[in-house]
């Protein structure tokens, strides 16, 4: 079976690489490419661990087919911080203690910039149905919600 | 005790050492390893729930192309029955081959029957679909009160039912019996004003950590072997395997990555001995990670629970008497936890008579494996809900009613000894003095109160910290890092050494680079890392005085530590200017060589936690949804090294016992099979589903530990599932004795109690 060839930009950079038609985004971001921040908690889309934004808008890279791409852009967790610096989101996670294995922690913070880039000043109640697809086992989330909350008023200025 | 003293690190909020890591998506997890040359692993999985495997042919699976190596029961040695501690359960050899690989029977759906290796992962599923297994189904029985009847399909034709008396003659389902008990309960009973006796149901619930257990094994043509595994214990897993391998356990050596969640689940091998020997026959390394279906259907869960608890108290609350009837499911192989349930079930209380007997069923389910205080919270909860209802029957407020019968300093536990300092009754007093417990609740809304207790362990531990040139150090632990510990590990190192946290750099060593040290469980790696920590510490600063003293020419005893300086002792030893750690770091070479500390010890003095939760649920009447309004927990840390971190145990167990208590179970259908096995239909707690979840921090030093400290990561699931029956019950009128209490569940006996009013 002759694989597909598939010109993209992931993270900025022009990307080529060969996927098998059912290879999901995930499978190219992790298996081809090692860019494996993004992680496979489930392949159904139920978890959350491998959010990833395809043209700005907030995916599960494991919904996602990898022949799909073309013409595409893709931002994974690899590209959140800006050489030394951390994005203001990166920065509160560590701050608040709102990591405990860390497992989520790249798919979590993925969804929680979409949701800053739209909406700057979140409520409780938004960042909590907001990130309802982003499951952790380890933290209760109460922390991560926090991170949120302060990472939002921070990058308001407030 | 150190506790009184001022400190430096100890009790404050540093940023963790792994915390770039975490955020950037550079720490590596159990998949996360690529290595040249890496085969795929695959494993095939029993259909059936019960079933004899007559033969299986691997013929055409082997001829395929890209297939590089096929596994089966054929080979792996059988092994005696002996029993091991792995984590805070036993496991026993015979039982491990087996459910790593099954050899007479499937005894569950999802057994692993076979494994492939191959060059891609779609050959390596297009092998197993090639191989033919002939199998001949079984009845099965899923559930333990069933699977103890006589007829029921037996699991296991050799399994006779060990302490009773006298030992039966016949195989059964049944495979142990233990009791543990003080003073006379019928004494008790017929003492007591009232006894009320109740019978609760709960289901089998998975750890459910969000990455699946995942490793990369290679094994060279001379033996010598490297495994890199998502684990809590690699030298456990090395320990496994040495075993189902019939290798040295010097010719493995385990790398532990970083692990995404375990909670108990990840203490046991699955994947790790059928890697290891696909990779030995294929001559490459082996890559092997769990789907979730598999990690569902094959790993984990804890056990359900069918037990019956009677309590009596005299009018004015003194509990005289408590029994407990504990039947816990240990799905397809004995070591259900049991044991630890029938310890803890009475354990918060101070009681003259109590009796606690277990029983230890198979059925064909996945072997359970532990799960945070496993065995603690089933007990438990089914305790303190039959202790609210006694508050209410006596009219005794529920918080008052434990502290009448609270353990505390001195009190002899049913399952032996006589605790040391222990935080119960503080708990219960800053719960009931928190604003929490005073707020004013609305229509369909309750709120409940429980509290639990769960034993801590130590064990054996080794650390090192090396003494860097520039004066920074390096430590390292065998203990895996499951939710922060590498933080509160060098709060304690730098603490001894007088330095900056950011100059104690912490390392988890591979099975070869330090010694045996036991598994991240039990709450075990913040008390006993931490121990052999400020030992290694202590062992650095006695040397780093030596040098200075050699630099001065004066005697060792002579030179004291302080605050990251050597200094003369007194003014008898001489005037020297005080020399920084850095300083005589620079120096080594000259002094005597490198500096470097070390500690294997074998922990003793865990001490227990106790915590008291507090919850308001609304319970919404047309659907049966119960939402959890405000949660509160309290909870004895001995002395909090980090606490965000110890809030965060908080937080994440009372949220992991609220989907223990409201949605999340294991469904079967009559075939055997589960139904449920994703995380769309088994449903663990999302953001939206929970409040902030607030804490307090109970301080009462453990005296065992050089800065107070007590394990704290199990302590926090077991109050919520009776938090939650006691604030539903508190809203409603209505008891439930069946976890979960989800929305159909609610409704239904909603709707009865509707129409047994009309």
């Amino acid at each position: 079976m002759a694989k597909n060839h598939v010109t993209t930009t992931i993270n900025g950079d022009a990307v080529e690489f060969l996927c098998e038609p059912e290879d999901t985004l995930l499978d190219v971001l992790r298996d081809e490419l090692h860019l494996t921040g993004s992680k496979e908690g489930c392949s159904s889309g139920d978890c959350g661990a491998c959010s990833v934004l395809l043209d700005g808008r907030l995916v599960c890279a494991c919904l996602v087919l990898g022949v799909e791409l073309t013409g595409h852009e893709v931002e994974t967790i690899e590209a959140m911080a800006h050489g030394e610096v951390l994005h203001p989101l990166q920065s509160k996670f560590i701050e608040h203690a709102a990591l405990q294995c860390g497992v989520c922690t790249p798919g979590i913070l993925v969804a929680a910039k979409a949701l800053l880039d739209k909406n700057p000043d979140p409520s409780e109640t938004e960042v909590r149905y907001w990130l309802a697809g982003n499951l952790c086992r380890c933290t209760g989330y109460d922390k991560i919600v926090r991170a949120v909350l302060d990472a939002a008023a921070d990058m308001r200025g407030s | 005790m150190a506790s009184d003293k001022e400190f430096k690190w100890i009790g404050t909020r540093p940023p963790r050492p792994d915390g770039v890591d975490k955020v950037t998506g550079r720490a590596k997890f159990g998949a996360d390893l690529y290595v040249p040359g890496m085969l795929i692993g695959k494993v095939l999985r029993s259909p059936h729930p019960h079933a004899v495997i007559k033969s299986i042919d691997t013929a055409k699976a082997e001829a395929l192309p890209g297939v590089k190596a096929v596994l089966t029961r054929a080979d792996f040695e059988d092994r005696e029955s002996e029993l091991v501690p792995a984590g805070e359960m036993m496991v026993n050899y015979r039982d491990i081959v087996r459910n790593v690989m099954a050899r007479e029977k499937a005894l569950y759906e999802g057994h692993a029957v076979a494994a492939v290796a191959a060059i891609s992962n779609a050959i390596a599923k297009k092998a197993l679909r090639l191989i033919e297994v002939d199998y001949e189904p079984l009845p099965h029985v899923i559930d333990a009160v069933a699977a103890m009847q006589p007829g029921a399909p037996i699991l296991h034709e050799d399994l006779i039912t060990d302490g009773v008396d006298p030992v039966p003659t016949e195989p059964s389902n049944v495979a142990k019996r233990v009791e543990f008990a003080l003073g006379d309960v019928e004494a008790g009973f017929a003492a007591a004003d009232v006894v009320i006796e109740r019978e609760f149901d709960t289901q089998p619930v998975h750890q459910a950590y969000i990455e699946p257990h995942a490793c990369v094994a290679s094994v060279a043509e001379d033996g010598q072997a490297e495994l890199w595994v998502t684990t809590q214990g690699h030298y456990v897993v090395r320990a496994h395997c040495a075993r189902l391998l019939g290798m040295d356990i010097s010719k493995i050596r385990v790398t532990a990555s970083e692990i995404g969640g375990g909670f108990g689940g990840k203490t046991v091998v699955y994947l790790e001995p059928v890697a290891l020997g696909l990779s030995r026959k294929a001559g490459r390394p082996v890559k092997m990670v769990m789907t979730r279906d598999e990690v569902f259907r094959a790993s984990g869960p804890t056990s359900g629970a069918h037990m019956k608890i009677k309590i009596g108290a005299t009018k004015d609350g003194k509990i005289t008497a408590g029994e407990a009837e504990l039947i816990y499911q240990a799905g397809a192989f004995p070591g259900s936890p049991v044991q630890p349930g029938a310890m803890c079930a009475f354990a918060p209380y101070d009681l003259e008579n109590v009796k606690a007997v277990g029983w230890d069923v198979v059925t064909n389910r996945s072997k359970v494996a532990a799960y945070r205080a496993p065995g603690a919270p089933i007990s438990e909860y089914a305790v303190e809900c039959v202790i609210d209802e006694l508050a209410k029957r006596l009219g005794i407020d529920p918080i008052d009613l434990r502290l009448t019968n609270a353990a505390k300093e001195g009190t002899r536990a049913a399952y032996g000894p006589k605790f040391g300092p222990i935080g119960l009754v503080e708990s219960l007093e800053q719960a009931k003095a928190h604003p929490h417990y005073q707020a004013a609740l609305g229509p369909n809304q309750g709120r409940g109160v429980a509290s639990g207790f769960w034993f801590n362990i130590g064990g054996e531990t080794c650390a090192s910290l090396i003494v860097n040139e520039d004066g920074t150090t390096v430590l390292t632990v065998g203990t895996p890092d499951i939710g922060g510990s590498r933080a509160s590990l060098c709060m304690m190192a730098a603490e001894e050494l007088g330095i900056d946290v950011d100059q104690v750099r912490p390392i988890i060593a591979d099975t070869a680079s330090l010694g045996y040290t036991f598994l991240t469980g039990g709450s075990r790696t913040t008390f006993s890392s931490g121990m052999a920590a400020i030992d290694a510490a202590r062992d650095v600063v006695q040397q780093l005085c030596e040098r200075a003293a050699k630099i001065w020419e004066i005697p060792a005893d002579a030179v004291e530590w302080e605050d990251g300086y050597a200094r003369p002792a007194g003014a008898n030893a001489g005037n020297f200017e005080p020399m920084s750690l850095a300083e005589i770091a620079a120096m080594a070479g000259k002094t005597g060589g490198p500096i470097v500390g070390h500690a294997q010890i074998n922990a003793q003095g865990a001490g227990p936690s106790f915590g008291t939760h507090l919850v308001d649920v609304e319970v919404d009447r047309e659907t049966g949804r119960v939402t959890v309004l405000r949660y509160t927990v309290l909870q004895d840390a001995g002395k909090a090294i980090h606490p965000s971190y110890v809030e965060g145990q908080f937080q994440g167990g009372a949220v992991q016992g609220i989907g223990w208590a409201l949605n999340e179970e294991y469904i079967y259908g009559a075939d055997g099979k589960l139904e449920n096995a994703g995380f769309l239909d088994y449903r663990i707690p999302v953001a939206s589903d929970v409040p902030m979840i607030d804490t307090v921090i109970v301080e009462v030093p453990n005296p065992r530990h050089p800065y107070g400290v007590r394990g704290i990561g199990e302590t926090p699931i077991i109050p919520p599932m009776a938090a939650i029956a006691n604030a539903i019950e508190n809203a409603l009128g209505i008891r439930f004795s069946e976890l979960p209490m989800s929305p159909p569940k609610v409704l239904k006996a909603i709707g009865e109690m509707a129409a047994a009013a009309e």
